[in-house]
């Protein structure tokens, strides 16, 4: 029984590989065609970033003279440790053979290792952009991260745990209930989660050649199929956290441990929903909100940073445990 | 026992070996290989002591010192682990030196002194009275202060090793005063006797406070830090990343050694005061390491930073321990032992690499380096290693500690008093957010030096180093590999440090046993696996290269940068160090320490050259030390009248003193 267990932990771990690297572009894909929609554009087909993904590919690199090794095995790095942070996250069971690996902190942290990978690659060629861009995603990160850990750190004190699957069976349990500091969480990580993905009103994925751009300009130099890695590693980054954010708050359908094969199918379906339901959201906000400058980050994480911090206070204080 | 204190002696025979050198030739090589075996051979005996789990204790009484009390030595489980640090520390800085000290300029003025330095630390750590412990520790600091003026020809160098002077001196004294409080009345020096001498809270709050003061100016404790960033970098760099990477643990450990071991039962706010400091002083050095352009400098505030951290896993540790939870105080000790090692490992990577890149460019300006990743291949693999493990990223070693604190933290809730259940998540909060800046620090450090292109022509006709000195930034950047992928390996040897300093170990992992998976039972049944985490990245980076190059494509064309068509003829207009920093700058720093850009552009057709200045100041100095020295200065001029009095008025003073303190004895009893 334990090893038929283990056996299917192992088969939905690759499952859920494989389907977050499916869905990743999709995702990407219907945001740009609600955004397109709302503003009376058509848009590309929904299914242009897996045709842009394709042409990457198949297409040679264009490698600057000066680049080093570090410039052409990030790309890789990068993501392999977004791909296995998202394989990491429940999307639709959380009996899953990696999960111990990694809980919410280690994620946090091998969403950093990647970032600093990929903050080095900007600097390698030593253009101004990539150091533009470098300087940037590291200030922004200074900011999200502690934030980031001081939502996981809220999560972590209600539920004891800062396991990804053992998260969700309690959150499913539903002793939580209604709290105001899961509140305060969830604006919180949804802010560190725009700043984050570089959405707007933080940085523009569509924009390319503006002095505004952050992630764009790191990975200005890259071409074919490191771009290509580069930008599926984008795509799999956003769909990680909207399957956290859906996770830790809208745990509804993920199968458990020991559930029949409906139970995975409803885990399925409720994912691709969900995913589709963040998309719609997340395409209404960005139409909705202006860019905000450079230097005025640092009050929007700021805030980020203080809330998570507010909400942990309070939990920290009303816990008795 | 024995086997250390003859090491010890190995130590100074070969300090006078290294006095001798202007009528001995191969003084150099002696020092350097004797000091390299005989640290080696100590790390290896307290590493076969710890590794059995052996949690007994040795004392040897030697027959020298005062009349009435012999130097008394004792080896126990906590010397142990500090003993492996410094030892390793030192094995590693003498191959290093073996070839990088061949380019000093006054190797005279090293090469004895390097291996009393190491003898007085290993002597610190076994003492097992107050009076060994004190001479010990001011050998040590007399004797790093003279390293520190082995470049004594740079003004600044002189000003360092001043303040370094004044402030060893200012710690030595808040010791022997604490040590004084600590024996009582009855004033036995020897640790059997402090430790069974039980004090008042009143007279052991004093106690706490001096050894703070005392050790922890020489750990670099803000606001005492002032002298670290100056003292550190000016000695060689192996000397530095002596400095840096061991001498502050021995710091800690006499912080450690009071707080756990002699002063008995401990008070919760002692620990909640010990994580405070070391939170604002892990964000302060971490930021002061953001803005510094000069490399040894940047590392030396980031040492600031680590010892932060450590003294945060302390203080969590105090607080478990006096709230009567010691499974969690022995998370948060392993913790913060686990850094102690890892840091003095990636310390010594970076201030290694730190001498490579001096040694290779003259330079140690981030502002005229870049691109030797090109020119120094091997420096840079491991010193990119280095840099993400100090900046805590899995699967290294810098991260296993980092998420054991953080398990710690989670525990706050645990705790009764409502002061310290706010005080954790704002300690989590700080500690967060100094491993983030950290992460831009080490980014902005490698990516300057090491990546881009040559800022100056130096920097361009840079050459790799010889193989001595890659061997020994190599062995430390694989022990940070090893440790990361299996910090069980590490942390077993830290569980007799917590069976002596809390009463508990805690590694019977919950869940998951065996030595793949972290999952104290204490941190809620979380786990962590870096080996796992490891290997999963390794097979999906093997397995995406392999389908890529097989299926989609592998052409590469070399070309010139793109940089949005603009190509950047010269290398200035690249991001330099500060630009690097501006952001964060403007962010975190402008309000904290008063920075300010001072640009000053030349209008259209003047030929000056447009200028660029950053000034930052410093909170410690403008509100501590400044008006601190101008009051001594004030009472030393008034003093100073004393010089000047007729021998009948030094009889009158003399007289009127030993009046005053008759009365004194008189009154107390």
């Amino acid at each position: 029984m334990i090893f038929i267990q283990a056996l299917l932990a192992g088969i939905y771990q690759v499952v859920q590989m494989l389907l977050v690297l499916a869905v990743a572009p999709g995702l990407v894909g219907l945001v740009r065609v609600v955004k397109a929609r709302l503003i009376g554009r058509r848009g590309p087909p929904l299914i242009q970033p897996y045709l842009d993904l394709h042409r990457l590919l198949r297409k040679e690199v264009v490698l600057a003279d000066n680049a080093s090794w570090l410039f052409r095995v990030t790309p890789y790095l990068v993501f392999t440790a977004i791909w296995l942070a998202a394989a990491l996250v429940p999307t639709f069971t959380t009996a899953l053979a990696l999960t111990a690996t990694a809980d919410l902190i280690a994620l946090v942290a091998l969403l950093a290792s990647a970032r600093f990978f990929l903050a080095l690659a900007g600097m390698d060629v030593g253009t101004s952009f990539g150091g533009l861009g470098s300087s940037r995603e590291m200030m922004i990160a200074a900011l999200a991260e502690p934030a980031m850990l001081m939502v996981i750190f809220s999560i972590a004190i209600l539920v004891r745990t800062t396991s990804l699957s053992m998260i969700v069976d309690f959150m499913l349990d539903g002793e939580v209930g209604l709290r105001i500091s899961l509140a305060l969480a969830a604006i919180s990580l949804l802010m560190v989660a725009i700043a984050e993905n570089g959405r707007i009103p933080v940085d523009n994925p569509a924009t390319h050649l503006e002095l505004t751009m952050v992630h764009e300009a790191m990975v200005l130099e890259y071409s074919g199929r490191h771009l290509a890695l580069i930008e599926a590693a984008a795509m799999l980054k956003l769909a990680l956290y909207m399957a956290l954010i859906g996770c830790v708050f809208l745990p509804w359908g993920i199968a458990q441990p020991g559930d029949g094969p409906l139970a995975i199918l409803i885990g399925l379906v409720t994912f691709v929903l969900k995913l589709a339901c963040g998309a719609v959201a997340l395409a209404v906000f960005e139409t909705s909100i202006a860019k905000m400058r450079v230097f005025r980050y640092g009050e929007f994480l700021g805030g980020a940073l203080l809330l998570s911090l507010l909400g942990a206070i309070f939990l920290y204080v009303s816990t008795g445990l | 026992m024995a086997f250390i204190s003859l090491c010890i002696l190995a130590m100074l025979v070969l300090a006078t070996v290294g006095a001798a050198r202007p009528w001995f030739s191969h003084a150099h090589e002696v020092v350097h290989a004797g000091m390299a075996l005989t640290c080696g051979a100590a790390a290896v005996a307290v590493l076969a002591r710890l590794a059995a789990n052996d949690s007994g204790v040795e004392t040897l009484t030697l027959p020298i010192g005062l009349p009435w009390l012999h130097a008394n030595l004792r080896l126990d489980a906590l010397s142990a682990i500090f003993l492996l640090a410094v030892n390793l520390g030192g094995c590693l800085a003498a191959v290093f030196g073996w070839s990088y000290a061949r380019h000093d300029a006054e190797p005279g003025r090293v090469l004895p002194v390097f291996p009393l330095f190491i003898a007085a630390m290993n002597l610190v750590l076994v003492a097992d009275d107050a009076f060994v412990f004190l001479a010990a520790w001011e050998f040590m600091s007399l004797s790093s202060w003279l390293l520190v003026l082995a470049t004594h020809r740079e003004d600044e160098t002189r000003r360092a090793a001043y303040v370094y002077l004044v402030m060893a001196s200012f710690g030595t004294a808040c010791l022997l005063l604490g040590f004084g409080i600590l024996a009582g009345a009855s004033g036995d020096y020897g640790f059997a006797a402090i430790r069974a001498h039980q004090l008042e809270p009143v007279p052991a709050s004093f106690a706490v406070l001096l050894v703070l003061l005392g050790a922890g100016s020489k750990a670099g404790l803000v606001p005492l830090h002032v002298w670290l960033p100056l003292a550190h970098p000016a000695a060689p760099s192996h000397i530095s990343a002596l400095m840096s990477g061991v001498m502050t643990k021995v710091a800690i450990y006499g912080l450690m050694r009071v707080l756990f071991d002699l002063i008995g039962q401990p008070l919760w706010w002692w620990g909640a005061v010990l994580a405070v400091i070391g939170a604002v002083t892990a964000v302060v050095g971490v930021l002061h390491a953001l803005m510094q352009d000069d490399i040894k400098k940047l590392l030396a505030y980031s040492t600031v930073e680590n010892i932060g951290v450590i003294v945060i896993g302390l203080g969590l540790a105090l607080v478990f321990k006096a709230s009567g939870v010691p499974a969690l105080a022995a998370l948060a000790m392993t913790a913060a032992m686990l850094h102690v090692l890892n840091h003095s490992l990636f310390k010594s990577i970076l201030f290694f690499s730190a001498g490579s890149i001096l040694t290779a460019t003259g330079e140690r300006d981030l502002n005229q380096l870049g691109g030797l990743i090109h020119r120094m291949p091997a420096t840079a693999l491991f010193c990119l290693i280095g840099a993400a493990a100090i900046s805590s990223l899995p699967p290294l070693n810098g991260f296993v500690a980092e998420w054991m604190l953080f398990q710690a933290v989670l525990n706050g809730p645990l705790l009764e008093q409502w002061e310290l259940k706010i005080g954790f998540a704002v300690i989590g909060a700080l500690l967060a957010l100094s491993t983030a800046l950290a992460a831009a620090c080490f980014v902005r450090f490698y990516g300057i030096a090491f990546l881009g292109r040559a800022r100056s022509a130096r920097a361009e006709q840079a050459r790799e180093v010889d193989p001595v000195m890659l061997t020994a930034i190599a062995v430390p950047a694989v022990l940070c590999l090893v440790i990361g992928v299996l910090p069980k390996l590490a942390i077993s040897l830290i569980e007799p440090v917590n069976r002596l300093s809390v009463g508990e170990g805690m590694f019977d992992a919950g869940g998951h046993g065996g030595w793949v998976w972290l999952a104290p039972a204490s941190a809620f049944g979380n786990s962590y696996s870096g080996f796992m985490m490891f290997m999963t990245i390794l097979i999906l980076t093997i397995l995406a290269v392999y389908m890529i190059h097989r299926y989609a494509s592998n052409r590469v064309r070399r070309s010139i940068p793109w940089g949005c068509g603009f190509t950047d003829p010269a290398p200035l207009g690249q991001y330099s160090a500060s630009s690097f920093a501006q952001p964060i700058r403007r962010v975190f720093v402008s309000q904290l320490f008063g920075a300010r850009d001072i640009v000053d552009m030349p209008a259209p057709g003047e030929t000056r050259p447009a200028r660029f200045e950053l000034e930052l100041r410093d909170p410690a100095w403008d509100w501590l030390f400044t008006p601190v020295v101008k009051l001594v200065g004030w009472i030393a001029d008034k003093v100073d009248h004393l010089q000047f009095l007729t021998i009948r008025r030094y009889l009158t003073l003399m007289f009127l003193a030993l009046v005053t303190l008759l009365v004194l004895v008189a009154v107390s009893q």
